[in-house]
């Protein structure tokens, strides 16, 4: 085989553009834009073949710094958008960049749905808590009575949990990483990149300017470990400093944090299993974080690809029928049903 | 195909009209919008022109027997050509009390009333809010009045086969469909197959409905009821092959026939609304033509799909009502800034918010020309008959692509619900649309323009080595970075603006119909062209000299327009809403035009136009 058949080997400056990159010194964001330039190249995907869809947002300027097609729409509509490129291309590599705001706030039905879908769609969710781009406001993800720009006194909103909304709308890969550590997150985007459907990853990013320090209590070298549970499949639910602290099933199926020793070991912990078909089991691991003395899980909640992917399932729709009924014959369906000469 | 309809002989007295309006009114229940349907279609093949105005509550079902839940079809049929579906009713069709209260102020003097005599029991008369029986109070004394007892005549035509007495009773709206075929010597055979298709699966229903039929037709042989019947010749068309059209079905073909002169995969984003769900309902059958259709999640997510089936090379399209195109003018904003082909279809409603969601208005026009935050001119385009729809869905589609614009088609619910014939156009008659996407990534520029055009290049993701980014923000000519500079913004805006007038070179310059000058001209638009045709063709023959420009191009407008409207001393512009059109007319020519404005839901009447013809003319 001569060489100039083969695909030129893509590096991470083949994703970089020639924009000034506007984001504010500091921004969590760089970190993001950084893995997935390093991530890209190694997928064995033709450059062309990438897209990249973002709403409106700090996040959502993401396309304009990877040189591949990117489309730019408005506030929370990215996920209808690369729905429609998903329908008419099915075999290009879509992903979406967008924020907590975009994604849950204005955009969150289409969030839901295009999930739901199950369309072969990568959803990048930069959570850092906070509306940056209109200067501070709470989002949907700060936390109740937070205190910003819009809530002097006190934000009184609830805030939505995104995996445990994702897992909800029954999204098939759902997964958490952070800004920061790019180790993880770079391993978290190619686990993505080889899930067929819908891919859902939070990743939390540090907003320096109006949130600085919302994930200090993971992110921090010496809360990390405490507060920071790895999931990874097939292992079990461990987390600590010293590995000493576990997640076990109790009999009414609910979980409790267990420390190990005193006859307790890893065997009695919950092995964490992404592929499971239902979703309730991930579901129930989204929530662990909001009790207290549990821990915060990072990694794949859910990867189960036996769903088909909407885009394909719409396709081969219509090559069913033509298939059934013969492409179709444009002068007689204009001549259809019942017609009459004038002579 | 069929051939024309052998007439079955007749024994009576027959008289020979050239045209006759009908309507059929009942509850919603009822099955009118059917039994209207099958007359329309009987007297399409019988070579009739046609013209119809379906009239439906928004209710599925309103409490029967009540005034708002009466549903009416109406039906103008001659052996000349018609512009309405009539404004008096030669023959009226009333299936229970509220349907006569609601209808029998347009039945003509002397006209033929038939009523379900069956229904005007006290609980009856109760329910439309009658104090006395008009079948024996003499209010009815000067029409033709045939009561007759529909369902008891029914329930006996079909007391052999079983059936309980609600399936019967289900049944009787094809008694009276029976009657009127009867009446106008029409052949029962279109319908007696449309039955035999419909209820294929179910032989009794097949059975039942085909013998309530002849029963209705058989009754007024054996009773001589009517004692004449009538006679309307074929209408002397254009020779062709022809079929009937709604204005829905129309714009579906249209788009169907646009996608494969262009060879690109029609991609529809809709989100069910009345009444523009008929053409997603009719796409959605179209698979074996490649076409993909999409049922959003919401008006936004329709368009937007729509927006992100363009950019990645289809024909999209998206068609909804005006509280829908509310809902998307953001997305419209996007459209005009990345510049890509995209066809919005808004299927004209009453408003404001929900407002009249059956009925007819004309009152998105300017929501189509300006209803976008900042300048995002649109071409917008507007139909003006149901069969209009087919062409204009076509020419929308052929200035997306060519322009890299988005196009506004306006119709509304009488053209979309509405008839009429439509000769069947030969697909060798019909142009190609030429479409280019950029491939060479030497020199490629995402906003570098058609000199011609100013379209931009459609590069489509998946092509080498066109890389690109486009967005909603202000872009750089013609790099298409982001550029926020104040010289450049306004250098941007005006080649958008640029554009969309660049697609006048595509628009032909119009004549009026009737008189090419003289005392008064009608600029018009839309869905009024039947009507204002009446009017003008009424007027003119007696003597007066009057154009009609009816304008197909509201944006941007045809060239000549300015010069024709100076050919006249006067200008009026009758519109189904408060002067939009007039107001555009004012702002643009300084023409001192006056509207003749009607926001009842319902379309003109030829007499409310001639009134006020004969008032501006001074007479």
């Amino acid at each position: 085989m001569s060489t100039a058949t083969l695909p030129p080997t893509l590096t991470k400056k083949d994703f970089q553009t020639d924009q000034e990159v506007r984001w504010c010194p500091g921004c969590g964001d760089y970190a993001i834009l950084s893995a997935v330039q390093s991530v890209f190249p190694e997928l064995g995907i033709k450059k062309e073949n990438f897209v990249i869809v973002s709403g409106i947002g700090c996040s959502s300027r993401f396309p304009y710094y990877m040189n591949t097609f990117g489309f730019h729409t408005i506030h929370g509509r990215a996920p209808a958008v690369a729905t429609g490129i998903k329908a008419i291309r099915p075999e290009l590599e879509v992903w979406v960049a967008t924020g907590d705001g975009d994604a849950l706030s204005i955009g969150g039905n289409h969030t839901i749905h295009m999930l739901r879908r199950n369309v072969g769609i990568k959803v990048l969710l930069f959570n850092n808590k906070i509306y940056g781009l209109t200067k501070g406001q709470y989002s949907p993800t700060s936390e109740f009575s937070k205190k910003t720009k819009s809530t002097p006194f006190g934000s009184v909103d609830r805030p939505f949990n995104p995996i445990s909304l994702a897992i909800g709308s029954e999204a098939t890969f759902v997964a958490r990483s952070v800004d920061v550590f790019q180790g993880h997150l770079k391993e978290t985007l190619k686990h993505a990149a080889t899930h067929k459907g819908s891919a859902f990853i939070e990743i939390l990013q540090n907003c320096n300017i109006f949130n600085d320090g919302a994930w200090f209590s993971l992110t921090e070298r010496d809360a990390r470990s405490e507060h920071v549970m790895q999931l990874e499949h097939g292992k079990p639910l461990v987390f600590g400093k010293d590995h000493d602290k576990g997640i076990r099933r109790k009999s009414d199926g609910d979980i409790e944090v267990v420390q190990l020793g005193n006859g307790i070991t890893e065997s009695d912990l919950v092995i964490h299993d992404a592929h499971h078909p239902r979703p309730s089991y991930a579901f129930l691991l989204s929530h662990m974080e909001h009790r207290p003395g549990f821990p915060t899980p990072i990694g794949v909640f859910r990867a189960w690809d036996d769903l088909p992917r909407y885009e394909d399932v719409m396709n081969q729709q219509i090559k069913d029928v033509i298939a059934k009924r013969g492409p179709g014959d444009l002068a007689k369906l204009l001549r259809a049903g019942d017609t009459w000469e004038v002579k | 195909m069929s051939t024309l309809i052998e007439v079955p002989p007749v024994k009576h007295k027959r008289e020979v009209l050239d045209q006759a309006v009908i309507r059929f009114a009942g509850d919603s229940g009822d099955g009118m919008q059917i039994t209207g349907n099958q007359f329309t279609n009987t007297a399409a093949l019988y070579g009739n022109d046609i013209a119809t105005f379906p009239d439906y509550p928004a209710e599925i079902r309103a409490p029967a027997g009540t005034i708002p839940g009466v549903s009416g079809f109406q039906l103008h049929f001659s052996s000349n050509e018609v512009y309405t579906p009539g404004d008096a009713i030669d023959v009226l069709i009333a299936m229970n009390p509220a349907a006569l209260k609601v209808n029998v102020a347009d039945l003509k003097a002397n006209g033929i009333l038939i009523v379900n005599s069956d229904s005007f029991k006290e609980n009856d008369l109760r329910k439309a809010q009658m104090t006395s029986n008009p079948l024996e109070d003499h209010s009815l004394d000067k029409f033709r009045l045939f009561a007759v007892e529909l369902e008891r005549l029914t329930r006996r035509s079909l007391e052999h086969l079983g059936l309980d007495a609600k399936s019967m009773d289900r049944c009787k709206n094809f008694f009276a469909l029976g009657m009127c075929y009867w009446l106008y010597n029409r052949s029962m055979e279109p319908t007696v197959r449309w039955i035999e298709d419909k209820f294929k699966n179910k032989p009794l229903l097949v059975e039942a409905n085909k013998l309530t039929l002849k029963g209705g037709y058989s009754y007024c042989e054996a009773t001589e009821a009517f004692q004449i019947s009538y006679e309307i010749p074929p209408a002397q068309l254009t020779p062709g092959l022809y079929r009937s059209m709604s204005g829905n079905q129309a714009l579906a073909l249209g788009f169907v026939t646009a996608a494969q002169k262009s060879g690109l995969t029609l991609f529809q984003g809709s989100y069910p609304i009345t009444p523009a769900s008929d053409i997603l309902h009719e796409l959605s059958q179209y698979k074996d033509f490649g076409v993909m259709t999409f049922q959003a999640e919401d008006e936004i997510a329709a368009i937007t799909s729509a927006i992100g089936a363009a950019y990645a090379g289809a024909l999209a399209i998206t068609t909804t009502s005006g509280p829908g195109m509310a809902l998307k003018t953001e997305a419209l904003g996007l459209a005009v800034a990345v510049e890509i082909p995209l066809v919005i279809c808004d299927i004209q409603r009453g408003g404001p918010s929900t407002g009249l969601p059956t009925k007819t208005e004309q009152a998105d026009l300017l929501q189509a020309l300006f209803g976008r935050n900042s300048e995002a001119p649109i071409p917008v385009l507007a139909a003006s008959t149901p069969a209009d729809c087919f062409w204009v869905a076509i020419e929308a589609c052929r200035i997306a692509v060519k322009y890299m614009v988005p196009v506004i088609i306006l119709s509304d619910g009488y053209l979309a619900n509405g008839a009429e014939p439509w000769r069947i156009p030969k697909l060798s008659d019909i142009p190609e649309i030429p479409v280019k996407f950029a491939t060479d990534p030497i020199g490629f520029l995402p906003y570098k323009r058609d000199p011609l055009t100013l379209g931009r290049p459609w590069a489509v993701p998946g092509t080498p080595g066109l890389e690109h980014r486009i967005g909603g923000l202000e872009k750089q000519d013609p790099t298409g970075n982001i550029n926020y500079e104040p010289l450049n913004h306004e250098n941007m805006v005006r080649i958008r603006a640029a554009k969309v007038a660049a697609v006048v070179q595509d628009i032909p310059n119009v004549l009026p119909a009737g008189d090419p000058e003289g005392d008064l001209l009608i600029v018009a638009w839309g869905s009024t062209c039947g009507s204002i045709t009446a009017a003008l063709k009424a007027q003119r023959a007696k003597g007066r000299r009057i154009g009609h420009l009816h304008l197909r191009h509201l944006n941007p407008l045809p060239s000549n327009v300015g010069d024709v409207l100076k050919r006249y001393k006067r200008v009026l512009v009758p519109e189904l809403n408060m002067g939009q059109l007039l107001w555009v007319l004012r702002a643009k020519f300084l023409v001192d035009a006056v509207g003749l404005n009607k926001i009842q839901g319902r379309p003109f009447k030829q007499a409310e136009l001639e009134q006020k013809i004969e008032e501006m003319l001074g007479l």
